[in-house]
């Protein structure tokens, strides 16, 4: 769904369809629109506001506050690491570190070729199987250095 | 669609569900729920598809929730006809052809990784799988489908007597059946406790045109999730949950918010809504009754404190997730200024058993004060993982210890309630679980999250860890929350460093006490527990990061240093090869050596060194 064109008018009259339009449709629509752009772009926010009559600086201000909304591009991957409190207590810490180190980006951040960002998250919920990591949609589990190590440089190679 | 209109759809469902248990095809389950999916399951999976495909077996695929026991994942069980249920745990894709043919060319129990069987009988020397030391002390209330049905079928749900308890419940009066919930004792499984019957009340008793229910499923305690399992292996039961509530309460519309990083769970409830408008079981006059009631999801953006109440109904308005002050309560004026009940994923999904089988069934369990049965997350350092559900009441050590199989390394403590709650030393391991102990105690029942760390696990670090989450996830309303988690973790990392000094400690507790006291919310006001109680029951560990500069379990970089030992290092330069920052040197078959001041502490080296047959433990890491 990535990098398709930017919320056109035929764009947006998809989500038109979806939604009914009222103030609490503000954060599906967002999430929808970062689904279908991969990012928040100041132009879609301009066109959701005046859609739901909300101001720019209030969407600005409710996007901000929650951690699944991004401004900038997205990699073409997305390796998240699960900093929950059974995987930081596995060593989430020292595999997230490891991923730092491999790519050469910190948290937050994309490869400069585009094709990696990596993040952390606070837990997706497989803490028996800690430490866990997400590349892409796919959890890997009982995760170590070493794994990690490997499973980015097989996919480099790949 | 009336009641006999889902009668017959029962039935119908029975007989299906009858033959799946007297099958006359061989039925291979899958535990597919995300902790599952995790392991390799649709790995597992794919291998049997292509084997029976290959050898022109004819036989079903069948995707089930989570069975609980999640350090056995992948799950793959096998019911060949005429036969109990088999189950296979650990199941490597590479595991797979052995067991199949062992079924299917041999005709035989297959013997490798096999954990038990699902029949009451004795079977052919198999032992149950439900008699295995973790599961046999646990009752299961809330999880007895889990692992069982498929999820995405409607017809085993109501096979095993699904919406029974929504039936009963239209058949009598909103009064009778808050009688009923009051008489259970039920009580807030999302963490406070609050007698469910009472907030009910408060909401049915406000005078409005329209009242609100909300499922919370938006579980941010990192480190727990019963609440993703459930939804995940038995949704209908969530969704009948929240029907009896409507139904009592008087509210006509209901929303689930769910976290998006749960989107199995996500996927399976708009499946399951879509069912339930198929029978009827939403939508105008459910059952042929006059009760309406719809259901819509929303999803949550990622912030903890969306768990609060008020902060969770501003999310849902489309506002940011910031906290109000009660009262007024949101039974009284919630979403958009109407009653509104928000229960937990668990509360609701507990209601159907104690509508089909009562309530002096369910507090048949529990104690005097917190009746019924509690599933938790246990995680951490203890040896059988997964999730579990057992009776109020039970000990800390029979949970750790019979349940989970205890420690690999001496055990150190366990966390109860996730970064709200707090950290419990041995001295506490016979308390029992219940509301009010765990709060005596310091700490708060919670959502389930139980975190058991060893002798190899930091306190102070932990407390660091929880605290950093807490004020990361702070929204900056109030300023106890705000400025006063802030100075907690930096005084906790000075520790960590090594640059602390004894009266930080006395600044953390007066600090701790003034943001509980003072904290606008939940979160501020249980953001302290996790380094109060860790400077109560493990004071020394403190100081030893103090006045020692050591950390005793060996975590905290700062206090550590990694060091080759020359006698041991075999010069295999396996180490060599996996360090990111070339901290490490030295030619084949000769000890090598270690830059300290290149190294970064990640642990790299040490693992290989370790782990790997050709070298030789010669990496150490010591404080």
């Amino acid at each position: 769904m990535k990098g398709r064109d930017s919320i056109s008018e035929g764009g947006l009259s998809e989500l038109r369809r979806e939604f009914r339009g009222e103030r609490g449709d503000l954060i599906p629509v967002l999430q929808r629109v970062q689904e279908i752009q991969g990012y928040l772009r100041p132009e879609a926010i301009r066109i959701v506001s005046r859609w739901l009559k909300i101001s720019e600086n209030e969407i600005f201000g409710v996007a901000t506050f929650y951690a699944q909304f991004r401004f900038h591009p997205p990699g073409l991957h997305h390796l998240r690491v699960c900093l929950g409190t059974a995987c930081h207590v596995r060593g989430g810490e020292q595999i997230l570190l490891t991923a730092q180190q491999r790519l050469g980006v910190d948290t937050g951040e994309t490869t400069p070729d585009g094709k990696y960002d990596l993040d952390r998250v606070a837990c997706l919920g497989c803490c028996a199987l800690a430490p866990v990591v997400a590349f892409d949609q796919k959890v890997h589990s009982q995760m170590s250095v070493l794994k990690i190590q490997r499973i980015l440089d097989e996919h480099k190679s790949a | 669609m009336n009641t006999r209109a889902l009668d017959e759809r029962r039935q119908k469902a029975a007989s299906k569900w009858d033959e799946l248990q007297n099958n006359r095809v061989p039925l291979i389950y899958i535990g597919a729920a995300s902790c599952g999916l995790a392991a390799g399951a649709a790995e597992v999976q794919e291998v049997v598809e292509n084997y029976l495909k290959k050898n022109g077996i004819e036989g079903r695929i069948i995707q089930v929730g989570c069975i609980g026991p999640c350090y056995l994942e992948p799950l793959m069980d096998v019911q060949m006809p005429g036969k109990p249920r088999i189950s296979y745990s650990n199941v490597r894709p590479s595991d797979v052809p052995l067991i199949m043919e062992s079924f299917f060319e041999k005709n035989e129990v297959a013997e490798s990784r096999l954990a038990g069987h699902f029949g009451d009988a004795e079977f052919d020397g198999v032992p149950r799988f439900f008699d295995m030391p973790m599961l046999k002390p646990q009752v299961r209330i809330v999880l007895r489908n889990c692992g069982i049905i498929d999820p995405d079928d409607l017809d085993h749900c109501l096979a095993r007597d699904g919406y029974l308890g929504l039936e009963k419940c239209l058949s009598m009066s909103w009064t009778e059946v808050l009688e009923i919930i009051k008489r259970s004792g039920l009580r807030g499984r999302g963490g406070a406790g609050f007698p469910t019957w009472k907030k009910w009340l408060t909401c049915r008793e406000t005078p409005s045109d329209q009242r609100y229910l909300i499922c919370n499923a938006d579980e941010g305690d990192p480190g727990a999730f019963m609440n993703r399992s459930l939804i995940e292996g038995d949704p209908h039961a969530v969704l009948e949950g929240m029907l009896i509530a409507a139904y009592t309460i008087g509210a006509s519309q209901g929303y689930i918010y769910i976290r998006a990083e749960y989107p199995l769970a996500i996927k399976r409830l708009k499946k399951a809504i879509v069912q339930m408008r198929g029978v009827g079981l939403l939508g105008q006059d459910i059952l042929g009754s006059e009760f309406s009631f719809d259901i819509r999801i929303k999803e949550g953006a990622g912030a903890f404190v969306c768990g609060e109440e008020t902060a969770l109904i501003a999310s849902i308005e489309g506002k940011r997730g910031m906290p109000r002050t009660r009262p007024p309560f949101p039974a009284v004026s919630g979403l958009h200024g109407k009653p509104t009940i928000i229960n937990n994923v668990e509360t609701l999904g507990t209601l159907p058993h104690i509508l089909r089988n009562g309530a002096e069934w369910y507090a048949g369990s529990g104690t005097e004060t917190s009746k019924g049965t509690k599933t938790f997350s246990l995680v951490g350092k203890v040896r059988r993982t997964g999730l579990i559900e057992v009776p109020l009441g039970m000990t800390l050590r029979e949970v750790v210890f019979d349940i989970g199989g205890g420690t690999l390394k001496p055990f150190k403590a366990v966390q109860t309630g996730g970064p709200s709650g707090g950290c419990l030393s041995e001295e506490f391991l016979d308390t029992p679980i219940d509301y009010e102990h765990l709060a005596e105690a310091g700490s708060i029942m919670g959502s389930g999250g139980l975190i058991v760390v060893d002798s190899d696990t930091c306190i102070v670090d932990t407390a660091k860890y929880f605290l950093g989450f807490t004020q990361k996830e702070s929204c900056g309303k109030c300023v106890p929350c705000r400025v006063g988690t802030r100075h907690m973790v930096k005084l906790l990392e000075k520790i960590c460093d090594g640059r602390g000094e004894l009266a930080d400690l006395e600044k953390l507790e007066k600090l701790g006490r003034t943001i509980k006291n003072g904290s606008l919310c939940g979160l501020g006001a249980t953001a302290p527990n996790p380094a109060l109680t860790s400077l109560k029951y493990f004071r020394s560990e403190f100081i030893s990061h103090i006045k020692d500069k050591r950390c005793p379990a060996i975590v905290c970089k700062s206090l550590v240093n990694y060091r080759v030992v020359a006698g041991k290092c075999t010069g295999c330069q396996r180490c060599v090869s996996v360090c990111p920052t070339g901290a490490i040197t030295g030619p084949r078959s000769e000890p090598h050596n270690l830059d300290r001041s290149k190294c970064i502490k990640c642990r790299s080296c040490y693992e290989i060194c370790r782990f790997d047959a050709i070298a030789g433990d010669a990496i150490i890491i010591e404080s």
